[in-house]
């Protein structure tokens, strides 16, 4: 059969083309944040590799072939979990025919089961927008959170890769004491926005806020994940009247219409900020991330 | 809180101590701020505390594996879909085609399309079970209801029970995920529907970067093209094999292609046409359907966000050959010509279709699709004294908008121009329709 031979030619080539890995672990990371965490704790000891960018929407990803050929691939997923990739995971993972990362597997690691989570809805129905049933998943931008996640995600490395357990202890504290100490750094360079008033799209900068003391007044988001409409706008505008914000928070991957017509209207400026690892070169990993996020966060609301 | 019910007390017996002398007046101040100092100090410290012991990881996080997902067992959904159209009346067949698979094609006016009820849920680390449950009036279809491996492995999955065929591209959408408010013309022809498989498939993933998933699948065959009586045996009625490959070009942009073959084996398979007379006449045709399906889908989104916009181009073309006995069921006593004749059947049809659906701005898209079939060569053997051998090409031109105030809900109106039957072209299709869904709703593929 023709048919038959061109598959096994097809087959063949694509065989010859995929290189053995010379790293231990192959790590499919959900998010870069978690990627750039691996990297962090596992060096060369594992080949990492992001299913979406910083200029994606986390929440809203499809299940491409690529993704699935990469999940068929991987000893390890490391995801934000908490129904932040509730739309696309599932479906990757069922397609991909691999044992080893299903959910309850040691090669499924969840970065909010390590994590106490904020805003935690007591009632979900929803009439309430798309929101985060568990509590809010976006927990990457408080520093401290990868401190703690680091540590889980160590203790993980070396159950899948025993050989590697030292490696990865050593590594993790290595990464620990440079991220306390710049932890303390952007604290103090960012004391001055404690208690700033504050406006943002989505709920994906409640840690940051929390972390820094910033005061979240408004949600460009009537409901989580529902686009801003023109009401919730007038009347947000009307809540900035009384009560004066500093500045929009928000990320590349949301539509900015909504941000700048209030930014213009209200006269407060919208920040475009980095959301995640890889966002712009100024934040390739992600002590850069908060370098970047601290310093115009500074320049902005200032 | 003390601190806020001691202030008010504080300053009453402030009021009420008029004669009180100044320097009393300051001792009061000063023991209220000391007061205040002393519990801000340890509201602070408690927080403080609070803070770490959130800090800290929950101690039963680590423990706690149950899978992620919902967390309602089973996942619960129900779509509700329903349409208005305003179209031509009377009969609607595919000319040049055999058809007579499974159709809910809606008739004009209002409609409630079927509602359909899934359950999902992961049975235990080995296997998932999904079902599907169509509602149409009186009657409840299971439209699927099958079991899949979780942890075989190696990249292989096995599903079985009633399932929507891998074959194709739009094969595996229910209605509700279809770009338009009602089935390509290929589709129709080919499947009624879509092709359901009562039976098992196997899927194989390959162990390298690009994907590449083989499939094959054996099936009662009691589906259009196969029929219910070619399902009544103990092998195969049908059997499909399926390759797909896919990837992404740069960040911006993926890709699928793939090509499929299905083998049926129809017994007494019933079909109705109208004769040479334009009488009803129903044929039963035995023997071999063998149908080869190639499809490709290229998507596109902005630095591969589709939040805002995003380009869908979908193309799908089928070849089939079908070989065998046909029957014309005696229709003389309505005037008609078959008088039960049985004689050779041979038939070579194609057919394709492309589409390209564009979001320009959040929750509103604009598609475009084109139609096309070839009624191919025909022959009905001595038959052919009865029935027609159409020479025509069945066509559509549609063209939607949709808008999903989320993506839990859909609204849409589509505008078709539907020459699928010869003779009856039907230059003014307009149709409205809404597809709403409640509880969970599995992610949708790619
Ligand atoms: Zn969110």
């Amino acid at each position: 059969m023709l048919m038959r031979n061109l598959f096994a030619v097809v087959l063949m080539g694509l065989l010859l083309t995929a290189q053995p890995s010379r790293a231990a672990l192959n790590v499919l990371a959900c998010e870069p944040e978690w990627a750039a965490l691996v990297a962090e704790v596992a060096g060369d000891r594992a080949k990492v590799t992001s299913a979406t960018t910083a200029r994606q929407d986390p929440h809203h990803i499809e299940a491409r072939p690529s993704l699935i050929a990469r999940t068929r691939n991987a000893d390890l997923v490391v995801c934000s979990g908490a129904d932040l990739e509730v739309g696309w995971l599932p479906l990757l993972l069922r397609e991909s025919g691999n044992p080893r990362v299903q959910a309850g597997q040691p090669g499924h690691f969840e970065a909010t089961r390590h994590l106490r989570l904020l805003e935690k809805p007591a009632r979900v129905d929803r009439s309430m927008g798309d929101v985060h049933a568990a509590g809010n998943p976006h927990v990457h931008l408080d520093p401290r959170n990868l401190l703690l996640v680091s540590e889980a995600l160590a203790r993980r490395l070396a159950e899948l890769d025993p050989a590697g357990a030292a490696d990865y202890a050593a590594r993790r504290a290595a990464f620990a004491s440079r991220m306390q100490t710049a932890i303390a750094r952007w604290e103090k360079e960012a004391a001055s926005l404690r208690g700033l008033p504050v406006v943002v799209q989505h709920r994906s900068w409640t840690y940051l806020a929390d972390w820094l003391g910033l005061r979240v007044v408004a949600d460009l988001e009537p409901k989580p994940g529902v686009e801003p409409s023109a009401a919730h706008l007038a009347r947000l505008l009307e809540t900035l009247k009384a009560q004066p914000a500093r500045g929009i928070l928000r990320a590349a991957y949301l539509s900015p219409r909504a941000g700048d017509w209030l930014a213009e209207k209200a006269g407060v400026p919208a920040l475009t900020l980095p959301y995640s690892v890889g966002d712009s070169p100024a934040s390739a990993d992600l002590f850069g991330l908060f370098d970047s996020l601290v310093a115009q966060l500074k320049a902005g609301l200032q | 809180m003390p601190k806020h019910a001691l202030l008010p007390a504080a300053l009453l017996a402030l009021g009420a101590g008029t004669a009180q002398a100044d320097s009393s007046l300051d001792e009061l101040r000063a023991e209220i701020r000391q007061m205040r100092d002393h519990y801000e100090t340890r509201l602070a410290e408690l927080e403080a505390r609070l803070k770490q012991a959130e800090a800290r990881p929950a101690p039963a996080a680590e423990a706690a594996a149950a899978p992620s997902g919902n967390d309602i067992n089973p996942e619960i959904g129900l779509v509700l879909q329903g349409s208005y159209a305003r179209r031509e009346g009377g009969e609607h067949h595919l000319t040049g085609y055999l058809t007579g698979g499974h159709d809910h094609g809606s008739s004009r006016g209002f409609n409630l399309d079927h509602t359909e009820l899934t359950l999902a849920a992961n049975i235990d680390t080995q296997f998932r079970g999904y079902a599907n449950i169509a509602f149409v009036d009186d009657a409840a279809e299971v439209e699927e209801a099958w079991f899949q491996t979780l942890g075989l492995g190696k990249g292989f999955t096995l599903k079985a029970g009633r399932f929507l065929s891998g074959i194709g591209y739009a094969n595996e959408q229910h209605p509700h995920a279809w770009d338009f408010a009602d089935n390509s013309l290929m589709y129709r022809a080919l499947f009624g529907e879509h092709l359901g498989q009562d039976g098992v498939q196997a899927k194989w993933l390959a162990p390298v970067e690009t994907f590449l998933e083989l499939g094959l699948e054996m099936g009662r065959g009691g589906n259009f093209p196969g029929s219910a009586a070619g399902g009544d045996r103990n092998g195969p009625g049908a059997w499909a094999a399926f390759a797909h490959a896919g990837g992404d070009v740069g960040a911006n942009a993926s890709w699928r292609a793939g090509l499929s073959y299905l083998h049926a084996k129809p017994v007494d398979r019933d079909s109705g046409m109208e004769d040479l007379n334009d009488v009803e006449a129903e044929t039963l045709m035995s023997g071999h359907s063998r149908t080869w399906l190639a499809d490709f889908v290229w998507k596109w989104a902005p630095d591969g966000n589709p939040r805002a916009r995003s380009l869908k181009v979908q193309a799908e073309y089928f070849h089939r050959r079908e070989r065998g006995d046909l029957t014309c069921a005696d229709n003389t006593a309505d005037g008609g010509l078959c008088s039960g004749l049985t004689d050779a059947y041979r038939s070579r049809q194609s057919g394709w279709y492309a589409q390209t659906v564009y979001q320009f701005m959040p929750r509103w898209r604009l598609g475009l699709r084109y139609d096309r079939l070839d009624t191919g060569s025909v022959d009905f053997g001595a038959n052919n004294a009865n029935l027609p051998v159409a020479d025509y090409h069945p066509n559509k031109w549609s063209f939607m908008v949709d808008y999903a105030p989320s993506e839990f809900s859909l609204l849409r109106l589509q505008l078709a121009r539907d020459h699928a039957m010869a003779g009856n072209p039907d230059n003014g299709q307009v149709t409205l329709q809404y597809v709403h869904s409640l509880g969970a709703h599995g992610a949708h593929r790619y």
